[in-house]
């Protein structure tokens, strides 16, 4: 055994620490000082505390970045420039979704809210940081413990109950699969750290093949692709909107950040092919069946769609899809265009569920008529609206065209001699312009059709400014992309 | 050379249009004006200096206006240039622009943003006229689209949400075709450029050329109005205001075109080579269906739609023939019918519809005494359209017709006929429109043109027209507008030497780099 350096520890889990301590202040809070204070008041105290957290816990974070690269006990704390830009990006949107909640009923339980919301960020934290299997199953559960009881937080409707409950049984169960298939790779590996598991050739074994499938139905549960999809509308639905916006955000960036670890650290060279004409088993190839099925059926549910929430939950589901086609090429390139891809979705995502938060509960519902002649009532969040829709549309010049191209370019460069990728790709492209048309259907409703109440809406100014800076983000990833992309391809390359 | 700034400035208006209090519509107005003259100056001054500057001896024509490396990781590359292909294209979009403006003078629905997108969609149409990068060309390419769907959907008339949403998808579908083609001369190539003039010195492979050709070709083709891909150009141009559908008709199928010719033709010689015949036979169908459909529609500005798919199998097939004749034919073809659509369209959205609400052709009739200004703008834009000598249709079409005899003398036959349909029903236009006194209630029979008929019956009401449309008279800034673009198709077509000048050793250049 090693000695441990327990200092590291503590340095590498700083973040970690900072978001329990204010998480256990925020609660302790709400129940003493604000016990008599009303509901908005304690909304505003309470979260402004857990945005304070949220801001410093980023100070330790910044200041990790670029020192030497550790992996303590045995690989359940990695730290290095990639872990920490990823929890960087976590907090970033715990953040957001914290300043919306502001403006939001949530109902009784204001510290309790926030403080699942900071456990919740806190699992995730833990989840992008290591490479360990056990700690991978902990923090997730942890965070989708905290996820199902922030979900059920609209307490008086049923809807809301509905979808937890929901989003629970299908939770439990993926969770089951996960454990069932990690314990399969530890029973044939004899180690959880993804880096030794990849020293142990198993791809001939079958029990490893099983133990393989299993983690990829878990996986596929929490990032949502088709068949294990069935959760995310009504979840999305029910939960309240900065909890759905923080479920398909947050979680979804820490998921994907551990799926394509677990991938491409843990089991290469059990990827077999998904060229076409040359097929192989793998998991490359459970991918492809996935994610090909997410962006079908993902586009074409939500063109149906009448509840915003819910169209963005399928939309989602065609975006899970479409990120897998990056994981599958598993080069530098992929990898690279993985991660862009999840940053720019989740900052797209989270501001586009930010400004239906802020709208919908002057608007009176989330639905696609209640959005009618928005922009004559809220113009300048209804222009933010335009742009988040038009870049999960994948238009140019915004963040989702320029990570939409390269992740299919990478897809195709995988193997530029017979382009085996290019029937996903093929799919890829079309099924995005599929999906043009559901996001002008939104826009349609908020600038074409007229209103019924054309009086005008008022946000805070904090949320007006919290939102600009979330599009001005997604433009910018759009137009320059290249210093993020460069830094990723070079950590990407060390990974 | 500054000729990039037209991008930047009709970005800049487009911004500071959006900063503008709703209220001070004139204010808005005239900031887009002036942003469109802005930058037509830039494109007139470029053509000047273009002119100045190429000589017999020029190595390649281009005139490389900034090329910076965008996008290291990805070879991506801020490359705008201009040569003798595209620059008649610019001018043409400033023209199209200031024009547009002008026709749209009395939008007062939201005209904050309409002149925003409007501009949007300007930049975008320069920006992909420009671009000699293939990620840039595309960027510009789908920048363009978003901005259609809203002028169309929130200021259009006919089935506006339809033909908007129609026509979007349809460019989108066709972006995806080019997408892949992009994707895979990237790669194929093995480059790691997108820059078009590099990859056109490397072509890819013979038998990858031959499948990704006809995608990239239809791909931009789409939005050329290419037959059977046209369905979406007279839904779009009907439902589409005034400034939307001269823009539309004007110069975004020309972006097809031009994006044909560019990332289609440029990259891909084998391919073009083998699928050069079935393209010249699709463009003759379009030529000659458009012309037909056009002959038999009961909507005025459906016959100018069709006209629009039947000149632009002109553009196609001149492109297509592979010699210097028909290709400046082609390319000249391109500017000549972006004046021509802009001005018919003009008559028919603003002059006409915009007073009589209704384009139904049995329904109007003697607006030669009431709206006489129309009447002789739309006769010199028709007597242009079917290439009347003298206008800027005749050298186009004239030029392309002897490009594709060289072809196939069959071709050159199948175009004359397109050319006798047209004249059938532009004179079928002119008559019901501005010289039948009576309504007619019976349908034209489809072929048989139906001009003369009603002759005799309307000599002896003399007044009817009057008493039948009480309309405002002809404004100033349409006037203007109209007077611009016709003074362009007589210039033109009396001294076709001033685009053909520059437009002839570019395509011999493009020719040579061909063999």
């Amino acid at each position: 055994m090693t000695t441990v350096n327990y200092l590291d520890v503590v340095r590498g889990l700083s973040a970690e620490l900072i978001l329990a301590v204010t998480a256990l202040l925020a609660l302790t809070i709400d129940l003493s000082v604000l016990r008599r204070a009303e509901r908005a008041v304690r909304t505003k105290s309470v979260g402004t505390l857990a945005v304070i957290g949220l801001l410093a816990a980023l100070i330790p974070l910044f200041q990790m970045y670029g020192d030497a690269p550790q992996t303590l006990l045995g690989g359940t704390l990695v730290v290095n420039d990639l872990t920490v830009i990823f929890k960087i990006v976590v907090v970033v949107l715990t953040a957001l979704a914290v300043l919306i909640s502001l403006d939001y009923d949530v109902g009784r339980h204001v510290g309790e809210y926030f403080a699942t919301m900071l456990f919740g960020a806190i699992g995730m934290l833990l989840l992008v940081g290591t490479e360990e299997l056990i700690t991978i199953f902990v923090a997730l559960e942890l965070t989708s413990i905290c996820l199902y009881i922030l979900t059920a937080f609209h307490k008086s409707w049923l809807r809301s109950q509905e979808a937890a409950l929901k989003y629970f049984m299908f939770g439990a169960i993926s969770s089951a699969f996960l454990l069932f298939g990690l314990s399969y790779i530890f029973g044939i590996a004899g180690t959880t750290n993804l880096r030794a598991i990849h020293e142990v050739v198993l791809t001939d074994s079958p029990l490893f093949s099983v133990g393989l499938l299993f983690v990829i139905i878990g996986f596929g549960f929490k990032v949502a692709v088709v068949p294990f999809h069935l959760w995310a509308p009504d979840a999305y639905e029910g939960a309240p909107t900065p909890v759905a916006a923080y479920i398909a955000t947050g979680s979804k960036v820490a998921s994907f950040f551990v799926l394509t670890k677990v991938l491409l650290i843990g089991f290469t060279g059990a990827e077999g092919s998904a060229f076409w004409g040359s097929f192989q088993s793998g998991w490359a190839m459970l991918l492809a069946v996935t994610g090909t099925l997410s962006m079908v059926v993902g586009n074409c549910a939500a063109i149906v769609q009448h509840n915003i929430k819910r169209l963005l939950a399928y939309s989602s589901i065609a975006h899970a899809g479409y990120i897998f086609i990056g994981l599958i090429a598993a080069t530098v390139t992929g990898t690279t265009s993985v991660l862009f891809y999840v940053i720019v979705y989740a900052l797209t995502n989270l501001g586009a569920f930010g400004v239906l938060a802020a709208l919908s509960a002057r608007a009176g519902g989330e639905d696609l008529e209640h959005f009618n002649g928005m922009s004559k009532r809220a113009p300048y969040l209804s222009l933010l609206m335009l742009i988040f829709i038009l870049s999960l549309a994948g238009v140019p010049p915004l963040g989702g065209f320029f990570s939409k191209f390269y992740l299919f370019a990478a897809a195709v460069g995988r193997d530029a001699e017979n382009f085996g990728l290019l029937w996903l790709v093929v799919i890829g492209i079309f099924m995005s312009a599929v999906s043009l048309y559901y996001y002008l259907i939104v826009l349609k409703h908020m600038y074409i059709v007229e209103p019924r109440d054309p009086s005008r809406i008022t946000t805070p100014v904090y949320l007006n400014v919290a939102l600009g800076l979330a599009a001005l983000g997604v433009v910018l990833l759009g137009v320059f992309p290249q210093p993020l992309l460069a830094l990723l391809n070079s950590l990407a390359a060390r990974l | 050379m500054h000729v990039d700034w037209t991008i930047y400035t009709s970005l800049i208006g487009a911004g500071l249009i959006m900063l503008l209090p709703r209220e001070s519509k004139t204010l808005i107005r005239l900031v887009a004006l002036l942003t469109g003259v802005i930058g037509l100056g830039i494109g007139l001054d470029a053509y000047f200096a273009y002119n100045a500057w190429i000589t017999p001896d020029t190595k390649d024509g281009f005139w490389h206006i900034a090329n910076t490396p965008w996008i290291p990781l990805l070879g991506a590359h801020y490359h705008l240039a201009i040569d003798g292909i595209n620059l008649p294209l610019i001018i043409l979009n400033g023209f199209i622009c200031v024009t547009g403006i002008l026709f749209s003078w009395n939008i007062d629905k939201r005209p904050k943003e309409f002149f925003a997108f409007f501009l949007t969609l300007i930049a975008g149409v320069y920006g992909v006229f420009m671009a000699m990068d293939l990620f840039l060309l595309f960027v510009f390419y789908e920048l363009a689209i978003i901005p259609k769907y809203f002028i169309i959907a929130i200021w259009g008339s006919t089935r506006k949400e339809y033909g908007a949403m129609k026509l979007v998808l349809y460019s989108f579908i066709g972006s995806a075709f080019v997408f892949i083609a992009i994707l895979v001369v990237f790669f194929a190539s093995g480059q790691g450029t997108f820059d078009m003039l590099e990859l056109a010195k490397h072509p890819i492979a013979r038998d990858v050329q031959l499948w990704v050709f006809p995608l990239a070709f239809v791909g931009f083709a789409v939005l050329a109005g290419m037959w059977p891909f046209h369905t979406w150009a007279p839904t779009g141009h009907v439902a589409a205001p005034t400034a939307a559908s001269m823009l539309l008709a004007g110069v975004v199928m020309k972006l097809g075109a031009y994006g044909c010719f560019r990332a289609g033709m440029m990259l891909f010689p084998d391919g073009l080579e083998y699928w050069r015949w079935p393209l010249a036979w699709l463009a003759l169908v379009g030529i000659i269906y458009g012309a037909a459909v056009a002959l038999v529609q009961k909507d005025f500005k459906y016959m100018i739609g069709y006209s629009s798919v039947s000149h632009m199998g002109f553009v196609l097939l001149g492109l297509v023939t592979l010699n210097v004749v028909g290709m400046s034919g082609a390319i000249l073809q391109m500017f000549s019918h972006g004046i021509i659509a802009g001005l018919l369209f003009a008559v028919v959205g603003r002059m006409i519809y915009d007073r009589t609400h209704t384009r139904q052709l049995d329904e109007l009739g003697g607006l030669a005494k009431v709206l006489p200004f129309a009447c002789v703008t739309f006769v010199i834009g028709g007597a242009a359209s079917m290439g009347m000598p003298g206008f800027s249709g005749f050298v186009a079409e004239i030029q392309v017709l002897i490009g594709a005899f060289d072809m196939s003398p069959w071709l050159a036959v199948g175009a004359g006929v397109g050319i006798i349909i047209t004249v059938a029903y532009i004179l079928k236009a002119i008559h019901k429109v501005f010289f039948a006194e009576e309504e007619h209630t019976q349908a034209a029979p489809a072929g048989a043109p139906d001009h003369g008929h009603g002759h005799g019956h309307g000599h002896g009401h003399g007044g009817a027209g009057d008493a039948r449309w009480d309309v405002p008279p002809i404004t100033l800034p349409e006037k203007l507008g109209a007077i611009i673009l016709m003074s362009l198709l007589v210039i033109i077509g009396l001294y076709p030497s001033i685009m053909l000048n520059m437009i002839q050793p570019n395509v011999e250049i493009f020719l040579r780099g061909l063999r």
